[in-house]
């Protein structure tokens, strides 16, 4: 029974269903709660990142009651990717999270790619690696920048997307696309890098490392952000394990727990990078393990760069990637041998996991994703719950979910 | 909170004033948009054309082989018999009618890289906003460029030779 020992289990318990239309809920939870004041906050409120609503019951300006709705960006991609073919389901991976669209391509290329028994070329996995962490760090200066925000300090919101342009600069030049790349391809990739990238690259990481000590100077040690982030939205080590939380939030109360080393995917073991953690598990040791991770990612994007072999993007073994073979033969005819794989990676909000079910056909049988937003949405009562309701937007912030993600 | 956190307080916020302060010497990171174009790079995905052979030729030979790569289904392409006397393409067919719905569009390139005679590319236009879903539905008239080469892109040069294994 592990719900036992969960902390609001009582309240849990005492919980009605919620019905679909919104208006009976509210009423309900008025009438039943007295002279307590309930908020809708949400869907369409700025910090709430999307499209989450929060039913908060307050008792002045505490909340003793939250409860999330989730479904307001329901796009039903996990049904959508079983009428598509293997290369036509990228660019739907590209849109669940879409903050890192490469990272999200990364798991679900390597999980078709174990499937089919096939390993992309060398260089072409050091490229994988590089992309998928540079979008790593946009996806948090994206959290860092509508975090900030959010308390107010729009200097740090206009410095980050700044930064976060350069990167969309670099998907550009490498795939065409911005903000969904959809380089990555099953056994490859849509083109080798184009000539230039890497000294542009080099010119990014040079002009973010100064950039970052900038953003631990307008907040890390700043009063007002401490006194909104110290000891806010505070979990346990044993509550993210009850609740299956991870990613910065599990490894902000100590727990040195990365798919990159705990499972090691891709060419992550050929890289030195460390894995950031704090113990205080509240917001303030969650930012901090981020803005470690932005460094860290940074360092696994500057050794991909020396490292970088040479050689060809695609393998040619199947025909899959070829340019020039499948124009004789388009993508429809190939096929994934049946079975079923589930392939996770460490998204910049926890653990994505894909699990892919083929009947030997051109299609997915059944697609399931294991999406660390949804999981992480979940905590939100624990962490708002008993807290200020301005404190309610930092909890959210610092859980930083993705409604495309969470929703699918 | 004694006075020497206090201090210590002021300081980090001055800090903190003095970064944004340094960034009123700097040369902006951003372009006045409409009068300063940004130039996207040469592999950017954008407004669609279907090119034509130097003779003038139309090159789409309806294969829909774009068609059916499409994930998001924006094309629709209706093939007819190419009249002998006065030949439209090179080929057997011709594409009738060419429909691609910018609306459900989500440039992945796929057609450009399918396409058996490089007929459809994605150019480097980007401004193909609209006021109407019907005028962003493209049709043949407004995908066919207006002389050979005017699309500015030729996929087997623009975007480099592919590396193969």
């Amino acid at each position: 029974m592990p719900m036992a020992i969960l902390p609001n289990d009582a309240q849990a318990r005492g919980r009605t269903m919620k019905t679909i239309s919104p208006g009976v809920e509210l009423e309900r939870i008025s009438s039943g709660a007295g002279d307590k004041f309930v908020l809708n906050m949400g869907p369409q409120h700025p910090s709430t990142h999307g499209v989450l609503r929060l039913i908060l019951e307050l008792d002045g300006e505490r909340v003793t009651r939250c409860e999330p709705v989730i479904g307001y960006l329901h796009t039903g991609i996990e049904k959508q990717c079983e009428y598509r073919t293997y290369h036509q389901v990228i660019p739907l991976i590209d849109r669940m999270d879409y903050l890192a669209g490469p990272n999200e391509e990364l798991g679900y290329v390597l999980a078709v790619e174990k499937l089919l028994g096939i390993e992309a070329p060398r260089r072409t996995r050091y490229i994988r690696v590089l992309i998928a962490e540079l979008s790593r760090i946009a996806s948090h200066l994206v959290w860092l920048g509508t975090g900030a925000l959010e308390l107010n300090v729009s200097s740090v919101f206009m410095y980050c997307f700044r930064d976060r342009e350069y990167i969309n600069d670099l998907f550009e030049a490498a795939s065409g696309a911005r903000m969904f790349p959809r380089y990555f391809r099953v056994g490859g990739l849509i083109d080798d890098l184009p000539e230039g990238f890497t000294e542009q690259a080099r010119g990014f990481i040079k002009s973010f490392r100064p950039h970052l000590k900038e953003y631990h100077g307008l907040l890390t040690r700043n009063p007002i952000w401490m006194k909104r982030t110290v000891g806010v939205a505070r979990v346990s080590r044993r509550q993210c394990m009850d609740y299956a939380l991870t990613g910065p939030i599990l490894r902000a109360t100590g727990l040195e727990y990365d798919i990159r080393r705990a499972f090691p995917y891709s060419v992550y073991p050929d890289f030195d990078f460390d894995i950031p953690t704090q113990t205080a598990g509240d917001a303030y040791a969650r930012y901090l393990v981020r803005m470690a991770e932005m460094a860290q990612s940074l360092k696994i994007v500057e050794q991909a760069l020396d490292k970088l072999p040479e050689g060809p993007v695609n393998t040619v073994s199947r025909d899959l990637s070829d340019r020039n073979t499948y124009r004789s033969h388009p993508w429809r005819h190939f096929v994934v041998p049946p079975g079923e794989v589930y392939q996770s990676i460490e998204s910049p909000r926890g653990e994505k996991g894909y699990y892919v079910v083929s009947d030997g056909t051109n299609k997915p049988v059944r697609m399931r994703m294991r999406s660390p937003s949804f999981i992480n949405v979940q905590a939100l009562p624990l962490l708002i719950e008993g807290s200020w309701l301005a404190d309610a937007v930092v909890a959210i912030a610092s859980v930083d979910p993705v409604l495309g993600d969470v929703d699918r | 909170m004694s006075v020497r956190n206090a201090l210590e307080g002021v300081g980090e916020m001055l800090k903190g004033l003095s970064i944004t302060f340094h960034y009123l010497f700097q040369k902006p990171d951003t372009i006045s948009y409409p009068e300063v174009k940004r130039q996207p790079a040469a592999r950017w995905k954008g407004r669609h054309y279907l090119r034509l052979w130097d003779d003038g030729l139309e090159r789409c030979i309806a294969c829909k082989l774009c068609q059916i790569v499409c994930p998001s289904q924006a094309i629709y392409v209706e093939a007819a018999t190419n009249p002998r006397a006065k030949p439209i393409s090179k080929s057997q067919h011709y594409a009738k009618q060419f429909q691609l719905n910018m609306l459900r569009c989500v440039f992945v390139g796929d057609c450009e890289e399918v396409c058996p005679v490089d007929c459809i590319v994605l150019s480097r236009e980007y401004e193909i906003a609209g006021y109407t879903r019907e005028e962003l539905i493209y049709t043949k008239e407004r995908l066919t460029e207006a002389h050979p080469g005017s699309s500015g892109r030729d996929p087997n040069v623009k975007r480099g030779p592919a590396r193969m294994g």
